[in-house]
Formats: structure tokens, C-alpha cells, sequence
């Protein structure tokens, strides 16, 4: 005889829980509650059950009770938990119960998302993650971000983490007409990111996982009726800060002061901000629409957004439209479960001339914005004669309206993962996965034939655009079975993967405003192409509970590199103790969870160096690197340098880890160190010269150094039903050095590696053996006794009596050595309020504003114009620029608080139908302490001179669903 | 079946064998030799052919130019680039980065020239069909490319003494090249050019642009005038040095009427009859940042009416006259072309201080503006070799001891030159001195990248027997010591190549 169990599942609010698994434990029944939150299981045998309701992000919870010819109610009421140990973790072709990781593997799921105006998914987990540092490139709409997984572990190669959305594999190829691949992602589609950072986790990635894994899944559709959640968030961002520059008042008196009558003349008697007139407040919508249910089985998500974000730069825009589909049908009484996802995307940008923020902040505030009937389209320019003044600042509003550069792509991703497990053998799952990732971008950049930055080619018109076509295959198979004899689990997995990336860059003609011609590229197209395939292997192997042993092997096969030196095989292993299934500390209450893990794995890195290098090769010049000989111009063969016995960059990695958990999980964290070693650096260096058609080629020499040590911790600090209040904190440490650097010998001598804007070659930042990579490399500044720097002195440091270049040193780096994160929720009955904290001590950034243009010839210019700089002047009084003393370079730790929000949810509105309404209000880019004086001591490249401002942003958001 | 799938080709780069599938694809690659000279990539301005320098300073011209003239008497730079204020002060260290960019730029051209050599082969011909009608032109181009190849090798035993050495036996590969030593270099670039000498074309019969005899001739005159610098006092080569030439004298040549026509960019025509060997240049077909695009610009600043010179969007403002350049000449000398009101040089880094030049410019003899792509490249081809430097040769290789030639000659040649400076023989000296032949190079070719090697072999580089503004960083001059005739091997190359030695000194 059976019967039925029915209820439902509400959250910490008292609001219904719709998709939360109901497990009855040991009968294999199982359903999810439907958008109300209520859940029915049929054909239930009468007796005694226990039931567990689960969630992810939630404590699951058991309750027992008899089954019998009256339906048997159990309502569940789930809490929030940072860190649920029988939540399951992607773990890359597989997934596991978080309480058997063997890896270092963290995950931030929706709930723990920063809110607020949030266009690209990265901005998702800024500060959330130990040992993860995301850094946006700049304000601008949809700008791409830096993201390093404990720090970077290559110096030419790519040193970006792999990113995979439900098993695809993303290429991270460039798209034309959008800033940022990433932002073609709609953000609120995600529903967890798992971030894999040790060897044992990534090396199932082998080649692609010397920098970390990201998996990103996104939200599927939930068994019952459609659920509709539709969110609205609009917001008005400005700028925080404005460079600290001279005004008119200010300028006028400088040349007063210390220039000549001529000079003097030069001064116009306006008031002019240019930071203002470049800089707006800007408005940006976004609306995201989704629907989940299930069409009888079929349990389906469809969601759309739309997004229209004016960047704070004048006449910068990004408009987005993004749908996505997903089905997840179980068929064959659940043996194969499939799992469709698609997402297509449409976006619109305009570009703004960036070079409007260098130009207002040199640009002479006693001069007025226009000049009516000069020629130039009305904005004033210095002249020389009467035509523009080559060596001066063009005006910052005329490069913002005088050009036009509109990018739009489209692009689809998507797959189809089928997992079979065997009738026969229901242990042995058959999966496979089909995946491609499709995209176009095209744009133009249009300049009027009266624009001073282009007067002598009379404007300029240029078509671009390029193609991505990104396919791959994967099958694997996947073997679990419980072996209770010998008290044990086995896990296997084999598979197979191919890989096809393929670009295709369209070039084009340039032309000027009036259509005249001029430049013609040599070729149509040009379509770099590179494949790999892939073997791999997994075991895990858990011996009562408490043990587990695992080890993974993947055999790379890329087209970057020869036949001879392609292949790469990448093995990893781990040990897992689970010491609190161990008698001695059953019982005891306070400790819920120890784990203990060790693992040693290698990976490999072949991306971010081009498709072809390992091939000799020649190229034709183009039309505009001819040669004349006789009365004819010749486009020449060039010989390409190339490396024939390149071959994959390796990395290994030691890792040791703790997982703890107290007081019933409500403590709960972990603790790793690591060392990452890389050898066969893919890297830029010089050789001996005669030996190939450069002076440097990309080659495998020198290895680098990262060491480090993660701490995380989620309190459950307050857990009652009307008041909760999450606390977590994270803190990582690394230190990255160069370890060698040379094909021969030693090597102690710096090797150029970012220059410094301003005059030519003025390289800052170098690689160097014992120091992080891209550290300073600068004179010793000479002070006064006022400290005030003299001008040219610096410091005799290798004592010969002479100042030279061998007076350089190594100087502090850009690369913090400690990344903090902080963030916390306190829910009081329907209120809740979130901060995000973010903090970087140890980084060090070169103020290229103040050398640039902080000098005494630069204000007055021997060009015959006046030029701003920055306040720093009136510090050293430089009459020339000193670009490479260590003045520049400042401290630039600081703690922001990235985010500060409030949100309400008012719940259920009308009587009679589930739905919940919610509104929030958030302050993103809240405030930042800092002793650097710039507008924004975040800078991944260490070289402040013209970032686009990271506006403070009002965000008020309304959320409902129903 | 996995091998071939990772068997990818890039879409528009090509094989050698396709190179060199046919005669235009033989010239093609043999061009490229000679477009070293003048461009700093193959992809437009911003491209360059070497690593760790900025692309746009990496010709050779612009490199070599800025060795010879910041080093000496007749040029500072106002520009607080890296690398310009030590080379100003004659001083340049190991890892400054145009003695850097010239070295690599030097074996580059080398390393061209040795690929062409592998690649043209009797066996390579053979294999590939190529037609024999065609086989005379390639061995033709053969012979330039040695040429060229010991032009970079005259060019690096003046300046480092003791390079790195490669042929077309050193194949392309990680092996670290043998040093070698100035002497072994010295016969080297002079059996390869006594060899080629009567392969190559005869003079002024080559396609313009391309080497002939004459050129070689000038060359090798210049290895023997400077022999005892090479190989040591007393090793002195002037009679060979009277005898190549006076070769060049021979055939055919004449000064050019008007000497600033020399400057401008019809001087193919204007001045052909002088001019003996060119690096072309077009502002439209082979924009570049060095080169005579360099030149104009670095010598005339913003309100110098930049229009004027060709140049309308251009003016960089950095090198001008060292104060001693105006004083040596005589009001009635037309070579003389400076601007400005300020000759003295108080601040080094002050383009105003010291006068500008005004010799070069993107203009045509009759006023109109060469082409330029962007209103700052040039078209104006660059005179290497001309031959009032040939006459001012002859002469000095006379007086220093240079024999089979009438003594009288070196008079005669020397006032040649005065006579077209002048317009007449109002200028015309009655004895000759060699320190007259030093301050007529210094008037008759000044700003053109012949300095530095002048003074060194006068012996006035180093010590302090002659002091100008700037020489060894002070305003009115300090000496330098004598191992800097020498430049030093870029530390570059120190590091990367365990089979170098350091020049002595550095």
C-alpha cells in the first residue's frame, strides 16, 4: 500500500521556496516544489520516513514522520548557509558533494551576488572569493575586468583564468564592437560560480588551468507552474573623483610667475573645467524578464534582459539585449537527463574618444570651450599658423563630438549536454556535450573632415569587424559506485575533448571625411585558427568516509606548438582527510566539519600567444611599408622569427588546505597555502642577435614563483527566524617573483617590460629575476631639507661617482601582496541590508600624470601653448620631466567599500497568489581610503595616468515575481 | 588523423617555398634588405622589425644618425628620452637603447641578407625551377646582398669594434653566434668587397636605390681612411684609400650645382650626378617614424611654420646646433642654414637653446610639398653617400700619406668643394690642412651622420684636447675618456649571448 506526502518549503522569510529538491531518503523518490513552494510525492510505501528538503545556499533539513492513507504534511522551513556540505559542486565533468572536495574550490551563489548595477558577470564576485582579484579596466559601459586566480603565473602567455558556462568552454577571443566578451553574458542568469584554484581541481583542464578555473552555471527551470520574476534596477552614476589639477586662476598665475611676455599673451580669461565638460551624470536601465516552470516534464527557463547604460564620459553608450533558453528534460524514468542551454545576445555601443580625458586634464582651463567660425568645427585649438598646433592637446569636447565609432555584435553560446546513465548498469553514466560559441561584431569609427586631431588626412572613416566560430565535443564516461564490502566509493571518469577556436578579423579600407582613400589593407581577412584535443582521466577513491585519494591525467594535444612538442600531459594528486568522521572527535559537538587536504598537480598553459609561432614563415608588407627601388614600390617578403621547438608552459602546484566548520556550521571556512611554480615560461625575451629574424622572440625560458596563503571564514554571527546576520571574511597573500629569466646563465639584468606615457620609450616597468613581474625600475630620489625632490638628482647607489642607468633599481611593484575582502548580510524581518568591503595592501602605483605633466616646460610649452598639470607641480617645481625617478611611484593600498545596500521584501501583495515584491537601493563605489592622492588607487596595471573614472553609482532596484 | 587536425597554416603568411617561387618572389625578399635601411617594420609606422625598442626609432638611419651626431660636436637633443641625455654627453652606456636598437638593427639586415643568400643557392634554384633567363638577376641580387651585409659589418666595426659575426652558414637556431674581433672584421669586409667589387653593377647603371660599383668603391674607401682606428696606429691604409677613391672620382660623377638642392626631395634629379648611393624614402608608400621623417622633424619645432619644411603637421623640437657649429662659417658660405637667435646652449634640454637647422625638408627644389601621408613623413630620399665626401676623402687620405696620385690633387678636391659653397673661388684656401678638412667635413656635412667617426679618427672624440658644450655632461665641456671610441655591446646581448666579451671599459 502506498501513500502521499505533501507540504512546503518556506525560506528564512516566511516566503515560499520554489525548486527545492524533497528527497524520501532511501526509497530514490524525489520531486522540487513548484513556484508556491508546495510539493507532492505519490506511491509512497505506508510506513516510517524521513524526508530532506534541500536547497542550495541553504541547511538542508530532515523530518520523519509515518506514511498512511492520509497524506502525510511535512512543511520545511530552510535557513541560509554559506557553506552546505551536501551541496553539490561542479567540479568540471562531474560534480561532488561539497563534503568530498578534494580540491581548493570555492563557490558564491546568487544570493551572495553583489547587487546594485551590475552589467558584466565578473562585478558578480568582486571581493567574495580568497585569492581571486578582479579588477575592472575602467568605468566605461560594459568595461572588461583583470581577473587573477592567485596571482599570474605567466608572463607572454595569457594569464587569465578559463571560464566555463555550463560545460562551454569559452575561447575569451576578442569581439569587435564590444569592450568586454564577458558583458555579452547577462548577469542575471547565474546562478553559482565555482572557482577552482589548486592543480587536483583545475588539472582536468590541463592546458587551459595554469590560472584557475571559473565554472559558471546558470539558472535552469524548476518543476510546477510558471514563475515569472521580473526585476528593474536604474541607476545614476557620477563621477567620484576629478584629478587634482590646476585651475584657470592657478594656471594664470603659474605663467605670470614664470613665463615671458610672449608666453603671458598665450593666456585666454575663461574659467574653463574640462573635466567637467567631458564628464556627465549618467543614467542606465536595466530590466531583466524570466519565466521557469515545466511544460508537463520539461522543466524549462526562458529569460530576456535589456540594458541601456550611458557611460560618464560624454556620448559613451552600451545598449544590450540578451535571451536566454533552457530545457532540462529526465527521460527514461530519469536515466537520461538532458540539458539544453542557449543565449543569444545583441548589443549596440557607441565608443567615446578616451583621449578626451588625457586632453582635459592638459588642456589650458583660461581658454574657452569654443571659438566660433575657426575652421575646426567651432572648438577652440591651439593653432599654429592657421592650422592645428601638432604638439598640443586637441580639445577635449571636439575628440568626444567630432567622432563617431559604433560597434554592434551579436553572439550566441550554448550546448547540449546528454547524460545517459546505463539501464543495465545505472553506475555508468554516458555523457556527451556538443557546444559552440558564435559571434559577429562589426563597427565604424567615423571622424569629421573638421576635426583638428585629424585636419591633415581631413577626417577619417574606417570600417571593422571580425567573427568568432567556437565549436568543441566532449564525451566522457562517469563510473560511481558504492562498494559497502570494503566500505568504499569509486568515482571514475575517461573522456575526450575537441576543441576548434577560429576567428576571423575583416580588414578594411580606411578612408578620409570626403572619401578619399587612405589606406588599403594587403588582405581581405585573416582567420587564425587553433585546435586541441584532449584525453582525460579521473579516479577518486573514498575509503570510509574519511579517506579520499584522487588523481587526474590529461593528455593535451595543441596546434600551436610542432609535432614534435605538442602533446603536454598534465597528472595531479590528492589526498583528502575527512578527520571528523574519525571516533576521536565523534561527539563532540563544536566541530562539525575538519577536512585536511594535500594535492600536487601540473598544468599547462598555451593560450595568449599567437596560433602560428613555431612555423617559419614570411609575410608581405603593407601598402604603406614599401620599398622603392627604381621607379617601383615594392611590398617585400618578410621573414617572421619563429621558435621551432616551442612548447607548453607548465605550472606545478602544492597545495595544503584546510576545511573547517563550527557550532553546527554556523562557522565555517577554509585555510590553504600554496606554492605555484612555472617553468618554460612562454616569454618575450631578448636572444642573441643573428640568431633569428629579431633581437627577441617568444620562446620557454626562466620559471616563476607564486607562494601564497588563503584564509576564509562565514560566521553565522545571528540565526533566528525575524533576524539573521552573515558575516564573511576572506584574505589571501601572494608573492610572485621572477625565478629566471635567461636561456643562459644567469640573468640579473631588468628586461623592459610596460613604458611610462610621455617622450619615447620610457619604459617603468620591468621584469626582473627575484621581483615581481612588471615591478618599478627607477632613480633614488634626492630630497632637500624641506623634502622637496631636486630636480635630475638621484641617489649614487652602486657608488662610482657617476649617475647612470646602473644607479637604477627594482622598486616596489604593482601587485598587491595581501587582497582582502569582507562582506555581510543582516536580514531584520522583511529588511535587509549588504556591504562589500575590499581592501589591497602592499601595491604600489607610478603617477604618470604627475611625470607626464607636471613640469615646468609642460605648462609652458616651448610649442608656443600653455598646458594643466597636475597640483604635484607646486610639489617639485621639475622644469623637465624626470619619468623615472622613484617620486612617482606611491603607495597605492587602500580599502573601498565597493557596495551598500538596502532591500525590503514585502512579500506576497495579493491575496491569493504567491508573488513577492522587493525593492532595494544600493550604493555601489561607496568611498575609498587611500593615501595615494590620484582619483583611483586601483589600477591593475600600476600606471595611473588617464583610467576611466569608476563612477559612484545609485542603483534603485524593484524585484517581482509571482 | 589527429596529426591533421592539428596541422593548422596561417591564412596569409607564406612558406619560403612560396616565396621564392619565382623571380618576383626572389626580388620581393631581396628588397626587403633594402627597405632595413628605411623602414622600422612591415606594418605601416607602428610596426617594427625588433623587440624591446620603440618601433619608431628602430630604422637605421634614425639610430645611426643619432650615434654619430648627439655623440659630437655639431648636435644635442633637447628631449629627455631615455638614452639622449648620456649620448648627448658622448657617454652612452651598455644598455642604452639605440646602441642597442643599431646593433640589432645592424645584424638584422645581416641576418636578411644571409637568409637571402641560404635561400638562393644554386641547389635552392635548382629545386624550385627557377627559368635560367632569371638565375642571372638572382645572382645579381646575391651580390648585393653581400654587399649590403658588409655595409652593416663597416657600420658595426666602426661603432662596436668587436660584434657578433654571422653568415649565411649560420643557420637560423638557438646557437649563440661567435664574437669577432676588429681586425679578423676588418679583413673580412674587405676581402667580401674586393670580391663583389666587379660583380656588381657598373656605376650608375643599377635601378635607383640599389648598389653599383661606385658604391662599393666609397665604402671601401672609408674602411682603409679609417684603417688606423680599425687596426692600429701605423697600420694605416691611405694609398688604398687615395686608390677607391679616386675610383668614384673617375666615374663619372660631379658635384651637384646648388648644395641645399642636395636636401630636397627632387635631388634625384637636381643633384643626381652626385649622389652615389640612397635610402629611399615616400610619405605615403614607406611611412616610418625615423629616417628623414625624423631628421625634418627633430630639427623644427611647432612655430617654425612646420608647413614650410613639408612637414605641416609636424615639428618635434629636439636637435639643434651645438654653439661652436654656427662659428665656422664665413657669412659668404651658403651652406650655412640655421634659425633661431639663441646659439649659445645654456640648458641642454631647451630646444631654443642652440640654433635649429634648417637643411632638410619635404619640399621640392621648385616649393612644392612632398607627399605625406599624415602631414609629419617624408619623401625626401636620404644622400649616404655623395660625393663631395668622396673629394673631402681623397684629400685627407693625400695628406695623411696616401700615394699614386698627384700631391696637388687634395688641394684641388678640397676647393672644389669651397667653390660650390661659395658660388666662386672667393673661398678657395691656398695650402691645406688636415684640421681644415676637419672643419670643411663638419661644414659640408654636417647633420648627415659622418661625425662622430671624424672626430675619432682626428683623435678628438676623447680627452681633453677638444671640448664642446655638453661633451661629458658639463655646460662648458668636460673630457671623456678614451675607451669610449668605442661604443659599448649592448648589455642585451651580454646577457643573451654567453659567447661575448664586453668592449674594454664598459
Amino acid at each position: 500500500q502506498t501513500g502521499s506526502i505533501i507540504g512546503k518549503v518556506l525560506d528564512e522569510h516566511d516566503l515560499p521556496l520554489p525548486g527545492a529538491t524533497i528527497i524520501v531518503e532511501g526509497s530514490g523518490k524525489a520531486t522540487q516544489t513548484d513556484a508556491d513552494g508546495n510539493y507532492k510525492i505519490n506511491s509512497v510505501v505506508f510506513g516510517n520516513v524521513s524526508v530532506t528538503a534541500r536547497f542550495v545556499g541553504y541547511n538542508s533539513m530532515t523530518k520523519k514522520g509515518m506514511v498512511s492513507n492520509q497524506p502525510l504534511k511535512l512543511d520545511f522551513e530552510l535557513l541560509p548557509n554559506n557553506k552546505s556540505l551536501e551541496e553539490v559542486v561542479v567540479i568540471g565533468y562531474g560534480s561532488v558533494n561539497r563534503k568530498d572536495l578534494t580540491g581548493s574550490v570555492s563557490t558564491v551563489s546568487s544570493k551572495d551576488f553583489q547587487k546594485g548595477t551590475i552589467t558584466t558577470p565578473d562585478q558578480l564576485i568582486q571581493g567574495k572569493v580568497a585569492g581571486v582579484s578582479i579588477t575592472s579596466n575602467g568605468g566605461n559601459p560594459g568595461a572588461s575586468a583583470t581577473i587573477r586566480i592567485r596571482g599570474g603565473a605567466s608572463l607572454n602567455a595569457s594569464n587569465d583564468p578559463l571560464i566555463v558556462v555550463d560545460g562551454n568552454p569559452l575561447s575569451g577571443d576578442e569581439i569587435k564592437g564590444v569592450s568586454n566578451v564577458l558583458s555579452l553574458i547577462n548577469p542575471n542568469d547565474i546562478e553559482t560560480f565555482t572557482i577552482l584554484k589548486d592543480a587536483n581541481a583545475t588539472a582536468i583542464y590541463g592546458s587551459r588551468a595554469s590560472n584557475g578555473v571559473i565554472l559558471i552555471t546558470t539558472k535552469k527551470g524548476s518543476n510546477g507552474k510558471p514563475q515569472v520574476n521580473f526585476s528593474t534596477n536604474n541607476s545614476i552614476a557620477t563621477i567620484a573623483k576629478k584629478v587634482d589639477i590646476l585651475s584657470s586662476d592657478q594656471i594664470r598665475e603659474y605663467v605670470h610667475t614664470n613665463g615671458t611676455i610672449n608666453q603671458i599673451e598665450l593666456l585666454g580669461n575663461h574659467n574653463t573645467d574640462w573635466q567637467d565638460i567631458i564628464f556627465r551624470e549618467a543614467f542606465t536601465t536595466d530590466n531583466n524578464l524570466s519565466i521557469s516552470g515545466s511544460i508537463k516534464t520539461i522543466p524549462y527557463r526562458i529569460s530576456t534582459g535589456y540594458i541601456n547604460q550611458n557611460g560618464v564620459l560624454l556620448t559613451d553608450n552600451m545598449q544590450r539585449g540578451v535571451a536566454g533558453l533552457n530545457l532540462s528534460p529526465k527521460l527514461f524514468d530519469q536515466h537520461l537527463k538532458i540539458d539544453l542551454n542557449v543565449k543569444g545576445s545583441l548589443s549596440k555601443s557607441h565608443f567615446g574618444d578616451h583621449g578626451a580625458m588625457g586632453a582635459a586634464i592638459s588642456f589650458d582651463p583660461t581658454q574657452p570651450v569654443l571659438s566660433i567660425g575657426n575652421g575646426f568645427g567651432d572648438y577652440f585649438e591651439w593653432l599654429s599658423g592657421n592650422v592645428p598646433n601638432p604638439n598640443t592637446p586637441r580639445n577635449p569636447l571636439g575628440l568626444l563630438e567630432q567622432r563617431e565609432n559604433i560597434g554592434k555584435t551579436q553572439r550566441s553560446f550554448g550546448n547540449l549536454q546528454l547524460d545517459y546513465s546505463l539501464h543495465f548498469l545505472p553506475e555508468l553514466h554516458v555523457n556527451f556535450n556538443f557546444g559552440y560559441d558564435v559571434a559577429k561584431g562589426k563597427g565604424y569609427t567615423k571622424i569629421s573632415e573638421h576635426a583638428a586631431s585629424n585636419y591633415s588626412t581631413r577626417g577619417f572613416y574606417q570600417d571593422y569587424g571580425n567573427k568568432l566560430d567556437n565549436y568543441f565535443v566532449e564525451g566522457y564516461l562517469n563510473y560511481t559506485k558504492d562498494i559497502k564490502e570494503i566500505n568504499s566509493n569509486i568515482n571514475a571518469v575517461v573522456g575526450y575533448g575537441y576543441y576548434d577556436n577560429k576567428s576571423t578579423f575583416y580588414n578594411y579600407k580606411s578612408f578620409n571625411a570626403l572619401g578619399g582613400i587612405l589606406s588599403t589593407p594587403n588582405f581581405d581577412f585573416d582567420v587564425p585558427q587553433n585546435r586541441l584535443l584532449s584525453y582525460y582521466g579521473r579516479l577518486i577513491y573514498t575509503l570510509s568516509n574519511k579517506y579520499i585519494v584522487s588523481g587526474t591525467l590529461r593528455a593535451d594535444g595543441s596546434s600551436k606548438f610542432s609535432e614534435d612538442s605538442r602533446w603536454g600531459y598534465f597528472p595531479s594528486a590528492a589526498f583528502t582527510w575527512r578527520i571528523n568522521q574519525e571516533g576521536f572527535l565523534q561527539g563532540q559537538s563544536s566541530i562539525s566539519d575538519l577536512k585536511l587536504r594535500l594535492s600536487y598537480g601540473e598544468t599547462g598553459n598555451k593560450d595568449g600567444i599567437a596560433n602560428y609561432s613555431y612555423i617559419p614563415n614570411y609575410y608581405l608588407t603593407t601598402g604603406e611599408s614599401q620599398y622603392q627601388i627604381g621607379d617601383t614600390f615594392y611590398q617585400t617578403y618578410t621573414p617572421i622569427s619563429y621558435d621551432a621547438e616551442l612548447k607548453w608552459e607548465t605550472t606545478q602546484t602544492y597545495n595544503a588546505g584546510i576545511d573547517y566548520g563550527f557550532l553546527d556550521n554556523r562557522i565555517t571556512g577554509s585555510i590553504d597555502a600554496y606554492i605555484k611554480k612555472t617553468k618554460d615560461l612562454l616569454a618575450v625575451v631578448e636572444i642573441p642577435v643573428g640568431t633569428n629574424f629579431n633581437n627577441q622572440i617568444l620562446t620557454n625560458v626562466g620559471n616563476m614563483e607564486n607562494k601564497g596563503i588563503e584564509v576564509n571564514l562565514n560566521f553565522e554571527a545571528i540565526k533566528k527566524n525575524n533576524l539573521t546576520w552573515n558575516v564573511g571574511v576572506n584574505g589571501a597573500y601572494n608573492d610572485n617573483k621572477v625565478t629566471n629569466l635567461s636561456l643562459v646563465g644567469d640573468n640579473t639584468v631588468p628586461q623592459s617590460a610596460r613604458n611610462a606615457t610621455g617622450g619615447t620609450g620610457n619604459s617603468i616597468q620591468y621584469h626582473s629575476v627575484g621581483y615581481s613581474p612588471f615591478a618599478f625600475y627607477v632613480y633614488k630620489q634626492v630630497y632637500d631639507t624641506n623634502g622637496k625632490p631636486l630636480e635630475g638628482l638621484y641617489e649614487d647607489l652602486n657608488g662610482d661617482g657617476i649617475i647612470n642607468t646602473n644607479d637604477m633599481y627594482l622598486y616596489k611593484s604593482p601587485v598587491p601582496k595581501c587582497i582582502l575582502g569582507f562582506n555581510t548580510s543582516l536580514t531584520v524581518n522583511k529588511l535587509t541590508f549588504t556591504t562589500v568591503l575590499r581592501a589591497n595592501i602592499g601595491n604600489y602605483i607610478y603617477d604618470n600624470i604627475g611625470s607626464n605633466l607636471g613640469t615646468k616646460r609642460n605648462i609652458i610649452s616651448p610649442s608656443g601653448n600653455i598646458n594643466n598639470a597636475g597640483t604635484d607641480v607646486y610639489n617639485t617645481n621639475f622644469t623637465v620631466n624626470q619619468y623615472n625617478s622613484d617620486y612617482y611611484v606611491k603607495n597605492a593600498s587602500f580599502l573601498k567599500m565597493d557596495n551598500l545596500g538596502v532591500s525590503y521584501a514585502f512579500g506576497s501583495l495579493i491575496k491569493g497568489i504567491n508573488s513577492n515584491l522587493s525593492v532595494a537601493a544600493n550604493c555601489q563605489n561607496v568611498f575609498v581610503i587611500s593615501k595615494y592622492k590620484g582619483v583611483d588607487p586601483e589600477n591593475f596595471t600600476g600606471i595611473d595616468y588617464t583610467l576611466y573614472p569608476r563612477p559612484r553609482t545609485f542603483t534603485l532596484g524593484v524585484n517581482f515575481q509571482f | 588523423c589527429n596529426k591533421d587536425l592539428l596541422n593548422l597554416k596561417p591564412t596569409n603568411d607564406i612558406t619560403a617555398d612560396e616565396v621564392y617561387k619565382d623571380l618576383d618572389g626572389y626580388k620581393r625578399a631581396f628588397v626587403k634588405i633594402y627597405a632595413s635601411f628605411a623602414l622600422t617594420g612591415g606594418g605601416g609606422a607602428g610596426s617594427g622589425d625588433l623587440g624591446g625598442i620603440d618601433a619608431g626609432q628602430s630604422d637605421f638611419l634614425r639610430l645611426y644618425w643619432n650615434i654619430q651626431q648627439l655623440t659630437s660636436d655639431e648636435t644635442l637633443c633637447a628631449w629627455n628620452d631615455p638614452g639622449i641625455p648620456d649620448m648627448n654627453f658622448g657617454m652612452p652606456a651598455s644598455d642604452n637603447v639605440m646602441i642597442k636598437g643599431l646593433y640589432a638593427r645592424s645584424i638584422y639586415q645581416i641576418t636578411l641578407a644571409n637568409e637571402f643568400l641560404r635561400e638562393s643557392t644554386e641547389a635552392k634554384l635548382n629545386s624550385r625551377n627557377i627559368p635560367a633567363a632569371d638565375r642571372e638577376k638572382i645572382a645579381q641580387f646575391r651580390t648585393e646582398a653581400r654587399f649590403l651585409r658588409a655595409y652593416q659589418y663597416w657600420i658595426l666595426i666602426d661603432l662596436f669594434g668587436n660584434p657578433i659575426f654571422v653568415t649565411e652558414d649560420n643557420v637560423i637556431s638557438k646557437n649563440a653566434p661567435k664574437q669577432i674581433f676588429r681586425a679578423d672584421l676588418f679583413a673580412y669586409i674587405e676581402s667580401e668587397l674586393l670580391e663583389i667589387q666587379n660583380e656588381l653593377a657598373d656605376p650608375k647603371t643599377n635601378e635607383y636605390g640599389r648598389a653599383d660599383k661606385a658604391v662599393a668603391w666609397t665604402l671601401l674607401a672609408k674602411l682603409y681612411l679609417n684603417a688606423e682606428v680599425y687596426l692600429g696606429k701605423g697600420k694605416g691604409k691611405y694609398t688604398e684609400a687615395v686608390t677607391y677613391a679616386k675610383k668614384v672620382i673617375d666615374a663619372g660623377y660631379q658635384l651637384a650645382p646648388i648644395y641645399k638642392n642636395l636636401f630636397l626631395i627632387d635631388n634625384n634629379v637636381t643633384s643626381k650626378s652626385e649622389i652615389i648611393f640612397t635610402i629611399n624614402y615616400d610619405g605615403e608608400k614607406s611611412q616610418n617614424f625615423g629616417g628623414t621623417t625624423f631628421i625634418i622633424n627633430s630639427l623644427i619645432n611647432a612655430d617654425m611654420n612646420p608647413g614650410s619644411y613639408g612637414v605641416p603637421s609636424g615639428g618635434w623640437g629636439g636637435n639643434r646646433a651645438v654653439s661652436l657649429l654656427p662659428t665656422l662659417f664665413n657669412t659668404a658660405d651658403k651652406r650655412a642654414m640655421f634659425y633661431g637667435d639663441k646659439a649659445d646652449n645654456e640648458e641642454y634640454s631647451l630646444f631654443t637653446d642652440g640654433l635649429a637647422i634648417t637643411k632638410f625638408k619635404n619640399m621640392s627644389s621648385t616649393g612644392t610639398a612632398g607627399a605625406s601621408h599624415d602631414g609629419t613623413f617624408s619623401s625626401l630620399d636620404f644622400p649616404l653617400m655623395r660625393l663631395a665626401d668622396v673629394y673631402l676623402m681623397y684629400a685627407e687620405a693625400i695628406l695623411r700619406g696616401g700615394t699614386g696620385v698627384p700631391q696637388g690633387d687634395a688641394l684641388i678636391y678640397f676647393n672644389k668643394v669651397r667653390e660650390r659653397a661659395y658660388g666662386n673661388t672667393s673661398g678657395n684656401l691656398t695650402t691645406v690642412s688636415l684640421d681644415d678638412i676637419l672643419d670643411e667635413r663638419s661644414r659640408e656635412l654636417y647633420f648627415e651622420g659622418y661625425r662622430r667617426t671624424d672626430l675619432i679618427r682626428f683623435e678628438k672624440f676623447t680627452g681633453s684636447n677638444y671640448l664642446w658644450p655638453w661633451k661629458g655632461g658639463l655646460k662648458e665641456g668636460k673630457a671623456i675618456e678614451s675607451f669610449r671610441t668605442l661604443l659599448p655591446i649592448p648589455s642585451s646581448e651580454i646577457i643573451a649571448n654567453p659567447n661575448i666579451t664586453p668592449n674594454p671599459g664598459y
